[in-house]
């Protein structure tokens, strides 16, 4: 994509060299919590239900990676800071990451890998049904991600596949909102979140589609 | 040990520090009377009558912590740390019961003159949340039939409805319409008469923490725990079952008896397997959690996987 932002030289050089020093702290700060989570459950800092406090905190790091990766075109485009962009890949397999987490302890730690329970759960219980849907549009999206495997795709169909992150946005907090017992707040705070980034980018390719018109 | 031919198995296996000293006081009384070598029978009718818990293997007491840092308080907020973090401030002291209803001795009592005609009995029972996690807990209090047969219930009341405190400002949970307030739990009156059925004021030997739900909460341990109404401000004598606010939340979901039952799955999640609190891998769950010697004869004929 031809960034319609005028940089400076100057700040062009220095840009990408703040987004390259900060990643490895941004990739730092995402995994801290899952480091805390295995320090926690092996010195028995849990109280409670342990597995569930777990499926609860994968499945919450999951969502709010995936506000953070699509946060960062908008912000692109708002701040001008084009080396933004060289974090969502990272910020994207995280969401992968917390979602393959949440999913394995749920299968194994929740359902103890009791096949028929898992079986059950999948195709009798509307909010795992759709979590599932989730982590499995995720899979093509992790594969596509190297640089290698994304050229080989090509520009056009990579960009069409990963536009399925839209719908994960959707069903994944469709999934927690089905989740939840009775409060329903956190579930409504992500739906919003979602769809203030949803709509920065419908507005924005509404615009698009005007100037081209236009053209 | 000693104790062999057992209906169930004895509570002797639970091992908190107050079946310690029940347990010297036990010994020490068998062998006052110079039958150290007592039957099993004799065995089971004292430490029965200590506690009447069904004990099974690796029923051992829950951590204390874990039990006051756990817990489904939405009076006090919606998530586990919640009521221990909002409800510090809370005042239980000065608490007054209300008895209403179908009852001879109706009316308003100070919480202390309400307890006072009973015996304080410490009991150690198995606690299994709806959300399939579990935890065995000594609790001090006193048997609520005593508490039924004091109001003289007329002839027409046939369930008991109780209610908890409704002070939003006590309780800051209830500043959010997130379940209906106040929180209202009922039993039918043969199940309130249950000598199972325990008000407990306190646990592990101290105070009801707030976060267990003081001055004084329901334990009916074959129940799934959102029965176990907390802090009790009224109890009203009926005809007809209550209308508890989880069955308003969610009808489909949680029924009025809600009996502990491995074979009748919640909506979205399995009842056959719990997890006790601390533990990584579930056991499975009993039928009404273990009481079923108990409590099984009050459900005689009636089809549990409508009446859930």
């Amino acid at each position: 994509m031809t960034s319609a932002v005028a940089t400076p030289a100057r700040a062009r050089a220095k840009g990408p060299r703040v987004g390259r020093a900060l990643k490895p702290v941004v990739f730092v700060i995402l995994l801290a919590p899952a480091a805390w989570l295995v320090y926690a459950v092996l010195t028995d800092r849990i109280e409670g239900d342990v597995v569930k406090i777990l499926e609860i905190n994968t499945g919450e790091l999951a969502l709010r990676s995936l506000i953070y990766t699509l946060a960062i075109t908008p912000l692109r485009q708002i701040t001008g800071w084009a080396w933004l962009a060289t974090w969502r890949r990272m910020l994207g397999l995280f969401v992968f990451f917390y979602a393959t987490m949440h999913m394995l302890i749920y299968f194994g730690l929740d359902l103890e890998l009791r096949f028929g329970e898992i079986w059950t759960s999948i195709v009798k219980r509307p909010y795992i049904t759709i979590g599932m849907l989730s982590w499995l549009i995720l899979v093509p999206l992790a594969i596509t991600s190297p640089n290698w495997v994304a050229k080989k795709l090509g520009g056009v169909k990579w960009k069409r596949l990963h536009q399925l992150t839209y719908v994960v946005a959707i069903t994944a907090t469709t999934h927690y909102l089905w989740a939840v017992k009775k409060d329903t707040f956190w579930p409504v705070v992500y739906f919003g979140l979602f769809a203030v980034l949803l709509g920065l980018r419908a507005v924005r390719w509404r615009r698009g589609r005007d100037v081209r018109a236009a053209a | 040990m000693l104790i062999r031919n057992r209906i169930e198995p004895p509570s002797s296996e639970i091992t908190p520090e107050i079946d310690y000293l029940n347990r010297r006081q036990f010994l020490g009384m068998v062998g006052s009377i110079g039958a150290i070598s007592a039957t099993g029978a004799l065995a089971e009718a004292v430490l029965g009558g200590l506690h009447p818990v069904g004990a099974q293997q690796g029923d051992e007491v829950s951590d204390e912590e874990k039990v006051t840092s756990y817990n489904n308080y939405y009076e006090f907020g919606t998530d586990k740390e919640d009521p221990k973090a909002n409800s510090q401030q809370f005042q239980a002291r000065p608490w007054s019961v209300k008895i209403e209803g179908m009852a001879k001795k109706t009316g308003d009592m100070p919480l202390d003159d309400f307890l006072k005609p009973s015996r304080v009995e410490d009991r150690t029972y198995r606690f299994r949340c709806v959300e399939a996690w579990s935890a065995v807990i000594p609790w001090r209090g006193i048997p609520l039939a005593d508490v039924i047969r004091r109001a003289e219930p007329l002839p027409s009341a046939k369930y008991i409805e109780m209610t908890t405190l409704y002070d939003p400002r006590r309780m800051p949970g209830q500043r959010r319409a997130t379940i209906e307030w106040p929180y209202i739990e009922g039993l039918r009156l043969d199940e309130a008469l249950n000598p199972l059925a325990f008000l407990a004021t306190g646990m592990y030997g101290k105070t009801l923490p707030n976060q267990n739900g003081a001055p004084m909460r329901l334990v009916v341990p074959w129940k799934y725990g959102f029965k176990n109404i907390k802090a009790i401000v009224k109890i009203k004598f009926t005809d007809r079952p209550a209308n508890s606010t989880w069955m308003k939340a969610a009808a489909d979901e949680y029924g009025f008896y809600a009996n502990v039952n491995p074979t009748v799955d919640h909506p979205r999640w399995s009842q056959a397997r719990e997890r006790k609190l601390g533990d990584i891998l579930r056991r499975p769950t009993l039928m009404f959690n273990g009481y079923e010697a108990q409590v099984a004869s009050m459900y005689a004929g009636m089809d549990l996987r409508k009446n859930f």
